[in-house]
């Protein structure tokens, strides 16, 4: 019940930041998607022990599919790419929010296909080499992304600006800001119920012995392929959004980003506590904070910084806040075994 | 009736055969039990009978359904489980969530994966680990507890599951001695009174001569004697195979 | 598609000639991938980052007016002291514990080296000039830049000395012992730790040969060293640890590849289709081993 109202309060603290802190919208606004990709990346990598590297396949794909829904439902894409977009197109009120819907739907469901597609290939892959399958195959998406004229090749493309007449920026930030805030709350509702039935046990099981789960009887690739729909679904949605935020899409820095959001989704899970619901929250709020405050301090060695910040968290810190917390005070996590019991010799009359 | 025939079964590993033109049946029922010195290929047919590698050549037979094909999964849904040697349990789950988990599932279908959990398995679980004795355990991970006593986790996780049949490697092998007597006791009773059909390797003569109504012995890949546990004890060729011949 | 080299067939002549020379190169860098992970199981994705700081090494050379070339020696003897220093102060922590955490600890080790790199040598892409020249064949139709001539016998001599330092050496025994049974090697007095630093700093060596050899055959950039350790990894997989001979040949094989893939679907696909030639290798060997029931450990 306690927990329950701690949930509640900070859903109103969620629902009210944009007016506390106006000036960070954006910033916040990307603390939600970060947490939303630290959340999918932990159904694979935390619950299940699959570290994938491929997550950001989906974000990248949502990211252009939802542009491109909402550029190429009214105007021809080829030509707002090369045209340099909205200085030749501009779509009216009308037309953006139906396209930002539609593309967002696009965005939700073309990556859940793509994920059923290769599924059953690459999710048949274990341990390093199924990480390094998922980092090739990363790394190729935005490369290919980087050929394709019609999304703009390497210099990437525009996605449609906020239409004028309806409001300012602040508006926009905030409009943003509570559809990334909803997406935040939905996939962690989502994915806490999702835990309570089979599919969370199952994915423990892969995670702690595969081949025991096999030999039982369990349709383990069923699972698995479900798990990667789940996080491609609301990967692909963060994608679009984030697009819609940045305003500009590159292939290799934007919408696959390998080397930031990609190696972030596997730092802030374990940063939080691989395997718990609520760790890769705190581990993307942590590090959100701790990039922003940073960042500036950084300027010109932010990678260094992050770099190191990596080997750390992964050789000293590898169970994360919320499993340094459930060591100390197991009372707390309902793991309490009564001494006698642990200690106890098992009898058999 | 044979609940599982195995016929004319070879296997190899590159050049070692582990297990040769290897025929044997098991009526459904009875205890059998499976004997050999260290090497001789027990676990290598039970990895073949479960599905673990495919044969070579030969047929695995279960409920008359070819099964040497099946991917192990589907041996398993079959209602034909094994456990293994080495113990093969779910380490960061406690011992009630490894029980629930060997559950068969009863929905199939595309949104089966995110069926819920019947309360009902929770006293199920309840009732088989107060029957192997680790009812008080119950709450703690799996991977804290002994070697034996996550030998008899993985009993009780086989139980679960219900199954037709039951492969067992060395269910006594770490065990407590004090507690084999305790073990021997429930494996007649899960014969008995679940009807599983048991198929059992063991190394202590003194566990697999009180539990088996049928003996196989295997040496260097073959089936060299089969009967009962008497005819067993006096056959030359098994005394031979354990203690060499002179 | 642009079936071009089809309609030329001189193209493919030198096509084959360019792939298999750099192949060699690949097969070197390949080489220390398979030393540290059949070794010490670990697997080092910051390896292509420390063929580029290689090449680094020779290109300061280069600017500092000496001949890049000398690289081959100056580059290996430094980068070994930085493997043995990179062991001492991250990898050894690594080394007993799950592949993933070395995988994850050598990612975050190469975006860090990255940025140092970008900021000591600047992000523009450079060369090493060697002036090797050029040889001409079939009448002036294929092309081959000395410089690729000479990193292949280089690539080939460096690792005919080091197959025999592995094979004949003390050291080259221990690490052979430890890679087999470290424990066993451990009981019988062997200074597993030592070895390990020493086969990191060897690493490092070889991938400051490879480097010098790139930076005057080839161009350096900070940020193109994860093509090249996914190149070494997908020759690793596809040879199998402890197989030169197929280490060669996967190496000159994907050289090939990449050189054919550039006239087909041009150069600003080449990396993407690496990455995605390890994907289907991937794939495909999982596939083959499922029909076995078995899958890649």
């Amino acid at each position: 019940m306690r927990s329950k109202k701690i949930f509640f309060l900070l859903v109103i603290l969620g629902l009210i930041a944009p007016f506390l802190f106006p000036a960070f919208k954006l910033q916040m606004s990307i603390m939600w998607i970060l947490v939303v990709l630290a959340l999918t990346w932990d159904v694979q990598g935390g619950q299940m022990g699959y570290n994938t590297f491929g997550n950001i396949v989906f974000f990248g794909l949502g990211m252009y599919l939802c542009a491109a829904t909402q550029i190429g439902l009214f105007f021809p894409l080829g030509e707002w790419t090369a045209a340099g977009g909205e200085k030749t197109f501009v779509h009216n009120s009308e037309q953006y929010f139906q396209g930002l819907f539609l593309g967002l739907i696009v965005a939700a469901i073309v990556p859940v296909f793509v994920a059923v597609f290769i599924g059953y290939g690459i999710l048949g892959l274990r341990g390093h080499y199924f990480a390094i399958c998922t980092l090739g195959l990363g790394i190729a998406a935005g490369e290919f992304a980087g050929g394709i004229e019609i999304i703009g090749a390497g210099q990437g493309m525009t996605s449609p600006p906020w239409p004028k007449g309806i409001g300012n920026t602040e508006l926009r930030g905030e409009f943003f800001y509570y559809i990334c805030f909803v997406l935040m709350i939905c996939s962690f509702l989502f994915l806490r119920w999702a835990y309570s039935t089979r599919f969370g046990l199952v994915l423990n099981a892969i995670r702690d012995n595969e081949d025991k789960a096999e030999a039982m009887g369990i349709n383990t690739m069923k699972f698995k392929i479900s798990g990667w729909m789940v996080s491609a679904f609301f990967v692909g949605i963060a994608g679009g959004l984030m697009g819609n935020m940045i305003g500009y899409i590159e292939p290799v820095e934007t919408a696959f980003p390998g080397r930031t959001f990609g190696v972030f989704m596997v730092l802030m899970a374990i940063l939080g506590g691989k395997g718990t619901l609520i760790g890769p929250i705190i581990g993307a709020i942590a590090f959100h904070l701790f990039k922003e405050g940073f960042w500036t301090f950084f300027l010109g060695w932010q990678y260094v910084a992050l770099g190191a910040l990596i080997v750390i968290v992964v050789v000293f810190f590898p169970e994360g806040i919320m499993g340094y917390l459930r060591e100390k005070f197991p009372e707390r996590f309902g793991e309490v075994v009564d001494e006698k019991n642990r200690k106890s010799q098992v009898e058999l009359s | 009736m044979n609940i599982l025939e195995v016929k004319d079964v070879s296997k190899s590993f590159g050049g070692v055969k582990a297990n040769q033109s290897i025929s044997l049946n098991v009526e459904e029922g009875k205890i059998v039990g499976l004997i050999g010195p260290n090497g001789s290929g027990k676990t290598t047919l039970f990895n073949s009978i479960c599905g673990t590698h495919p044969i070579n050549s030969g047929s695995i037979k279960f409920y008359q359904k070819e099964v040497s094909t099946l991917p192990i999964p589907l041996v398993a849904r079959l209602g034909l489980l094994r456990t293994f040697q080495q113990t093969h349990i779910y380490g960061k789950l406690n011992c009630i969530q490894n029980m629930i988990i060997s559950a068969k599932s009863e929905s199939t279908g595309l949104f089966s994966v995110f069926s819920k959990i019947p309360t009902t398995l929770n006293d199920k679980a309840e009732a088989l680990l107060e029957f192997v004795g680790l009812y008080q355990k119950r709450l703690l991970r799996a991977g804290d507890l002994s070697f034996g006593q996550q030998k008899l986790l993985e009993l009780a996780m086989a139980l679960m599951n219900e199954p037709k049949m039951l492969l067992l490697d060395e269910p006594t092998a770490g065990i407590n001695p004090t507690l084999i007597n305790g073990i021997i006791d429930r494996l007649i009773r899960v014969n008995k009174d679940y009807g599983i059909t048991l198929l059992i390797i063991e190394h202590n003569m003194r566990v697999i001569m009180s539990l088996a109504e049928e003996i196989f012995c295997l040496a260097h890949g073959e089936l060299i004697a089969k009967g009962t546990p008497e005819q067993i004890k006096n056959n030359k060729n098994v005394i031979d195979a354990y203690l060499g011949t002179q | 598609m642009d079936l071009l080299i089809f309609q030329n067939p001189i193209l493919i002549v030198q096509a084959s000639l360019d792939g298999i020379l750099l192949g060699i190169l690949f097969a070197l860098i390949a080489y220390g991938m398979a030393l540290q992970w059949g070794v010490m199981n670990i697997i080092n994705i910051a390896q292509g980052e420390l063929v580029i700081l290689g090449g680094y090494i020779a290109y300061f050379l280069y600017i500092s007016g000496v001949h890049p070339a000398f690289g081959i020696i100056v580059s290996p003897v430094i980068m070994y002291f930085l493997g043995v220093g990179m062991y001492k102060a991250v990898i050894y922590r690594v080394v007993d514990r799950d592949m993933f955490i070395s995988i994850l600890a050598t990612f975050g080790i190469s975006i860090l080296a990255q940025q140092l790199m970008n900021s000591v040598f600047g992000s523009d892409v450079v060369v090493a000039q060697s002036n090797f020249g050029t040889t001409f064949l079939f009448n002036y139709m294929v092309t081959l830049p000395n410089a690729k001539i000479f990193s292949a016998c280089i690539s080939l001599i460096f690792a005919v000395i080091l197959v025999g330092y592995m094979r004949y050496s003390k050291l080259g025994r221990a690490i052979r012992a430890t890679a087999q049974n470290a424990r066993a090697a451990k009981i019988l007095g062997v200074d597993t730790d030592k070895v390990y630093a020493a086969t990191f700093g060897i690493n490092a060596a070889i991938c400051g040969v490879a480097g010098a050899l790139i930076a005057i055959t080839f161009t350096l950039h900070p940020y193109v060293g994860l093509p090249y350790t996914v190149r070494s990894f997908m020759i690793v997989i596809v040879a199998g640890l402890g197989n030169l001979p197929g280490v060669a040949l996967s190496g000159m094989g994907l050289g090939v590849f990449e050189e054919f893939s550039d006239y087909l679907f041009g150069t600003e696909f080449r990396i993407a289709s690496v990455f995605l030639l390890l994907v289907l290798i991937l794939v495909f060997r999982r596939f083959k081993l499922s029909r076995k029931r078995e899958y890649l450990k």
